[in-house]
């Protein structure tokens, strides 16, 4: 199944690029589908292996399972105000 | 009670910020505005960039109006954050609650800004005469088990 995952801030800067498209199987959980960010490359796997998360904007962790066409943002720490 | 809730790259409009609050019912309002400051940990800043989660932040920058309300007996919760690039002395959030009385105002008010530095997903870089840095920021609150 087919995951868009958004990478904000630092993470941006670290992998070089605002999102990527990856394939995973069914019933994978979120914590697959940073494996295979991280396996995209080297500037992908500068990318923390256990980072906060959220699936469709909610914040959400590492064993989450993902449904098909589900948005998986990885979320530096946050610093707003 | 009334939310208005928004994330923006305009620099903020704290008079509509202001009227988005305020009621008969109401015996005080507090406006709290957060600035861009000139230094940080001894080192002079030029400028700060954020950056934002921007459909996530404005959901989460809603939850947490509503949860003032609710918890605090605000009337009115308005809460508007800047993203981009802002100068020295640029207002990066504003936050406006009215109350019946004055303490639930200062204590709502408090709530919403510390709530909003602990979950809003929003980041900063500060830059430098020689370089810039993403701001360390606290670790947001995901759950521990599995929906």
């Amino acid at each position: 199944m087919r995951v868009r995952v958004l990478l904000f801030a630092l993470y941006r800067d670290l992998a070089g690029a605002p999102e990527i498209e990856i394939e995973v199987p069914a019933g994978s959980t979120a914590r697959d589908a940073v494996r295979v960010v991280r396996g995209r490359g080297p500037s992908f796997e500068r990318l923390p292996d256990q980072p906060a998360l959220a699936v469709n904007e909610v914040y959400a962790n590492l064993e989450t399972v993902l449904s098909e066409g589900d948005e998986v943002a990885l979320i530096p720490p946050v610093a707003g105000g | 009670m009334s939310i208005e809730t928004w994330i923006t790259t305009e620099p903020i409009d704290t008079g509509r910020v202001l009227s988005a609050t305020g009621s008969p019912a109401d015996g005080a309002i507090l406006l709290f505005l957060g600035i861009v400051r000139r230094e940080n940990g001894g080192r002079e800043i030029t400028g700060m960039r954020y950056d934002a989660y921007g459909s996530m932040a404005e959901r989460v920058l809603r939850e947490i109006a509503g949860e003032a309300a609710n918890t605090y007996g605000a009337t009115h919760v308005a809460a508007v954050h800047r993203t981009g690039d802002l100068a020295i002395g640029d207002v990066s959030v504003a936050v406006a609650v009215s109350t019946p009385h004055r303490a639930d105002a200062f204590t709502a008010g408090r709530w919403v800004i510390d709530e909003l530095k602990r979950r809003l997903p929003v980041w900063k870089k500060e830059h430098y005469m020689d370089g810039s840095r993403w701001l360390d920021g606290s670790s947001p609150p995901v759950p521990e088990t599995s929906p």
